[in-house]
């Protein structure tokens, strides 16, 4: 055993290194230290402009990795740990994106409560540092570490409203709930490892595949990584967290939980679906069809009770991890209709960001003068702030899937693929996915009637005659989640362009 | 002009009153006036387009799609953006394109409450891009869009235009509908992967509606069909609506202020009708033959029903609205026997259904404005205070129990008929009993038409109403909303080719392809 080890040492080398592959991550690296700079040398004085920062660094990022799109070609560095491809490179800008609409609602929630600001914004960088590297991660570790490198400062976000107990509640949930996912999920990596004698994905899916391969240690081991991701994009019966730590953190945080943490959940599921399990669909498929068809049922019929948007949300969320879950449990039929499941993910991926951020900057500019999320006091919002009434209806009603809004392409794209092979099971998931758009229609529409049909509430503690002024930045958020949400729609051809992508050929090279 | 309107005229006149919708919603709440101007401009730019291409329409042509236009849209899934019109697009398109700048004159001084006319037009632009795009899209996802887009506008028209109960109305209208569209599109999907070429028996994967109904089904075998109907069968049903997916219906329309009534019970049902007939018939002649007998049964129920219903009504709007359910059910009959005649009966039927009951709840506004209910039993002697409207409601409710003469007459006398032989493969007797039946309904229509007529138009008026000044006869505004349709129902009744003469090479074309 020792001897094998210094084997290990002595044999290794430092690896090729393609530097622009990694620039995205280098530069937001760069920018997380250059805020740390800041923050040293400057002190207090650095508030004003560490928000701007944040964000220009999230754009910058964004410039080598359309540089990467540019050139065209796929790269793998690390000994094939690390790839660019098409596929990794959609979801860095998802994640850059939807990170740099997540600053522009946080800056005045931020900057206006007594909270620290410089390292909050650290601290989203390094989060979505770990979300970009998760995109192109094709081994066990890379992923693992990938995973805490966005997870940790995610605990430390949700607890940042320190002197509130709801958000200190809310960071210790969430905390403890990651970690047992973590030990959950190494224990199920180390399984993996141990049947296939390698963390690379690709090794991984040659050594399960075969008929050799210990059938109880694979599923235990693939089912258990399953499940450490569940709790990560919230699918039930592994959301219990999500509720309270989407009520107790602060708004804009919960934005990128539910956004960006939960899409990187999925990124990692997609990598190993696609590649590390391709050859086990036997093991994977009805795990997923399970996970996806009572994620939709719970979310959906828990949702209904809500009486606080944000929770309602999270449960909402929770229903369209089903969603996205469904098309992971016909992938396996065969190449083209991978193909398929995974371009649909990722469209749904993309949209959902587009969508489910508009619907929170809207929560976050009504809180500002209601400082609440009851959907009670939305009553009658359309009286007095019907712009933003409008906005909210269009996101809720996108999130719904009605056309010509964003929603209904992603959906559709997925029913799609759920009944592309033909096969019984995908039929069914096909209709279940129908049924639960109706089931959700019922509590987005229920917002969207206190808005449009309901007076103002008579008793409120804030003023219900004049319309909301939305902070400059808020506005912009809501007008870029906006127009994608309605390009998304009217025009889907834009974003099926872009996810048209496979991941099979690539992976399994 | 001709080539201008062959490229462009059916995107503008889809898109103008979008296009007028998102001026609306620059102009300030306040300017009232140009708010109201701007919206009758949009609509009205919408019907003169709508007005060119009929003219230019080659009418000896009318069984093939015309103004063809053919774009590239969402190529991952290999939809396009296809549009055509044909004698049976033509008469629907061009009742939307009249309906709606009559309601906008009709709007102009009964904004209902809580006010808002700027939210108000917008919604009412909206919608009417939706109903124009879904009678020319010719490719499935395009029409599944524009069969959703006008589901918010209505939502919302209900929701904070209407009564008491409007909350409630307006989400299970919501529900409903969406409900059916959402298995209907699961049966478009199953169509795209099913549908082969029958030369080379290659799978299709299209939307385009054109060459989904000239394959016929071909390579579907018939049990699948039958599955395939059945999610389509729910989707349009619900918006039709058929028994026993009626139900909301009469909530939607008792809840919905004049216009909302108007455009659901002109237009808006008969987009159920039309993907019968324009997508689920020709596309799945097999499965279509194999529900016949069923469409056929429920839609006889419905005339029953809905007559029944009309009978224990007590509110004038709830009667109305449950006529529509009888009414679609002689569509519905019309439909179901599968042959030219039964569908070309059935297309007359949705236009004059469209103005008469169009027309019906324009009243049916107009007397709550003025009597402030619209409690059968508390009106009366209408002939007396306000005879003209009186004698419009007369002649509406003539035309709605299918008077001879009038455009009633057509939609329904020939459905019925048509029950008498249906295609080959229908059991006969089965149709024919549905024939009878049928024709009883029409009895039971004039049964509650007249009772209805009787009881709020004739008479004196009652002591509570007696004295009071509201009660004014039909003023200008209403006269230049109504006349057209009142013309129609006279025009169509005396002159019934005028739309069957346009239908017909259309539905003939289209069976045969699916024969």
């Amino acid at each position: 055993m020792l001897g094998s080890v210094s084997t290990l040492v002595v044999a290794f080398e430092r690896p090729a290194i393609d530097w622009h592959a990694i620039a995205p991550e280098l530069t937001l690296l760069g920018f997380g230290a250059l805020l740390t700079l800041v923050d040293i040398v400057w002190l207090e004085r650095g508030r004003a402009v560490v928000s701007a920062l944040a964000s220009f660094g999230l754009l910058a990022s964004m410039v080598p990795v359309l540089t990467l799109a540019w050139d065209g070609a796929d790269r793998s560095t690390f000994w094939g740990a690390y790839v660019v491809d098409d596929y990794s490179l959609v979801m860095k800008a998802v994640f850059l994106l939807a990170g740099y609409v997540v600053v522009l609602l946080s800056t005045n929630y931020i900057a206006e409560g007594d909270y620290w600001e410089n390292e909050y914004y650290q601290m989203l960088l390094s989060a979505v540092l770990g979300m970009v590297v998760m995109a192109s991660a094709r081994d066990l570790v890379t992923i693992f570490v990938a995973l805490e490198l966005l997870s940790i400062p995610a605990y430390l976000m949700a607890t940042w409203r320190k002197r509130d107990l709801r958000s200190n509640e809310a960071g210790l949930k969430y905390y403890l709930m990651g970690v047992f996912a973590s030990a959950v999920l190494l224990y199920g990596m180390s399984l993996l490892y141990g049947a296939a004698g390698s963390t690379m994905l690709v090794d991984i899916d040659s050594a399960i595949s075969g008929d050799g391969a210990p059938l109880a240690v694979v599923t235990l081991g693939v089912i258990f990584v399953v499940v450490g991701f569940g709790f990560k994009v919230s699918a039930f019966p592994f959301h219990t967290w999500a509720p309270d730590t989407y009520e107790g953190a602060p708004t804009p945080v919960t934005a990128f939980l539910s956004v960006a943490s939960k899409a990187a959940g999925f990124v990692a599921l997609l990598s190993l679906v696609f590649v590390g399990f391709w050859g086990r669909a036997d093991v994977y498929q009805p795990l997923m069809w399970a996970l996806a068809a009572a994620s939709m049922f719970g979310g959906n019929l828990m949702a209904l009770r809500q009486t606080n948007v944000v929770r309602l949300l999270a449960y909402s969320g929770v229903a369209q991890a089903g969603y996205m879950l469904a098309p992971l449990a016909v992938a396996g039929e065969s190449l083209a209709v991978a193909d398929d499941a995974l371009s649909s993910v990722v469209t749904y991926l993309a949209i959902y960001a587009a969508m489910n951020l508009g619907a929170f900057a809207v929560i976050i500019a009504v809180a500002r003068r209601t400082a609440s999320a009851e959907i009670d006091t939305y009553k009658g919002l359309f009286r007095y702030s019907p712009g933003l009434a409008v906005a909210m209806t269009i996101f809720l009603m996108a999130l719904a899937g009605i056309p010509p809004l964003g929603g209904w392409f992603a959906k559709f794209e997925i029913v799609l693929a759920l009944i592309s092979p033909g096969t019984a099971w995908g039929v069914a998931l096909g209709v279940i996915v129908a049924i639960n758009s109706v089931i959700a229609l019922y509590y987005y529409a229920r917002i969207a009637s206190h808005m449009w049909a309901e007076a103002p509430p008579e008793s409120a503690d804030f003023d219900t005659t004049t319309p909301i002024k939305t902070p400059t930045s808020v506005s912009a958020a809501l007008v870029l989640t906006g127009a994608a949400t309605l390009a998304f729609g009217i025009l889907p051809q834009w974003v099926g362009h872009f996810t048209d992508v496979s991941l099979v050929a690539t992976g399994l090279g | 002009m001709t080539d201008f309107l062959n490229d462009w005229g059916l995107t503008l006149v889809t898109f103008v009153p979008l296009a007028g919708a998102l001026v609306l919603m620059a102009v300030p709440a306040a300017e009232e006036k140009a708010l109201k101007q701007l919206a009758l401009l949009s609509s009205l730019l919408a019907m003169v387009i709508g007005g060119l291409l009929l003219i230019d329409f080659d009418y000896s042509n009318a069984g093939a799609l015309q103004y063809v236009v053919d774009a590239r849209w969402i190529e991952v899934i290999n939809s396009r953006y296809i549009l055509g019109l044909d004698g049976i697009s033509l008469p629907l398109m061009a009742l939307t394109l009249v309906v709606v700048p009559l309601c906008v004159i009709y709007s102009w001084d009964h904004i209902p409450e809580p006010g808002n006319p700027k939210a108000f037009f917008v919604l009412m632009l909206i919608l009417e891009t939706g109903m124009v795009g879904t009678f020319v899209a010719q490719d499935l996802i395009l029409f599944f869009v524009f069969f959703e887009v006008v589901l918010l506008p209505m939502f919302f028209m209900i929701a904070v235009w209407g009564g008491e109960n409007r909350r409630y109305a307006s989400i299970k209208f919501f529900l409903f509908t969406l409900f059916g569209s959402a298995l209907m599109l699961l049966s478009f999907l199953a169509l795209f992967f099913l549908s082969t070429d029958p030369a080379t028996g290659e799978s299709l994967r299209t939307f385009d509606m054109r060459v989904l109904s000239d394959v016929a089904g071909a390579g579907i075998l018939s049990a699948t069909q039958i599955w395939i109907f059945a999610g389509m069968f729910i989707g349009f049903g619900v918006k039709v609506p058929m028994f026993p997916f009626h139900t909301w219906l009469p909530d939607a329309h008792t809840e919905a202020p004049t216009v909302g009534s108007v455009i659901l019970a002109a237009i808006l049902l008969k987009l159920g009708t039309y993907g019968f007939v324009r997508i689920a018939v020709p596309m799945l002649p097999e499965g279509a033959e194999a529900w016949a007998p069923w469409i056929g049964l429920l839609a006889v129920i419905g005339i029953i029903y809905g007559a029944l219903g009309c009978l224990a009504q007590t509110d004038m709007k709830r009667l109305i609205a449950f006529s529509s359910v009888a009414h679609m059910g002689f569509v519905m009959l019309g439909i179901a026997t599968l042959t030219d005649f039964g569908i070309n009966a059935a297309i007359f039927g949705m236009v004059a259904h469209g103005i008469i009951t169009g027309m019906l709840f324009f009243l049916a506004g107009s007397v709550k404005e003025r009597y402030h209910t619209l409690e059968i039993r508390r009106l009366g002697g209408m002939l007396v205070q306000a005879p003209r409207m009186g004698w419009i409601l007369g002649f509406c409710s003539m035309a709605s129990l299918g008077l001879p003469g009038l455009a009633g007459f057509w939609g329904e006398f020939p459905a019925i008929l048509s029950a008498y032989s249906p295609a080959e493969g229908l059991p006969v007797e089965t149709f024919r009993t549905y024939m009878v039946v049928a024709a009883v309904g029409t009895v039971l229509a004039a049964g509650y038409l007249l009772w209805l007529l009787q009881r709020t138009a004739m008479g004196s008026p009652r002591e509570e109403f007696a004295n009071s000044d509201d009660i004014v006869d039909v003023t200008r505004t209403e006269w230049i909303a109504w006349a057209p349709l009142l013309v129609g129902i006279l025009l169509f009744g005396l002159v019934p080719g005028l739309i069957f003469d346009v239908t017909d090479p259309a539905v003939v074309g289209l069976l045969a392809t699916g024969g």
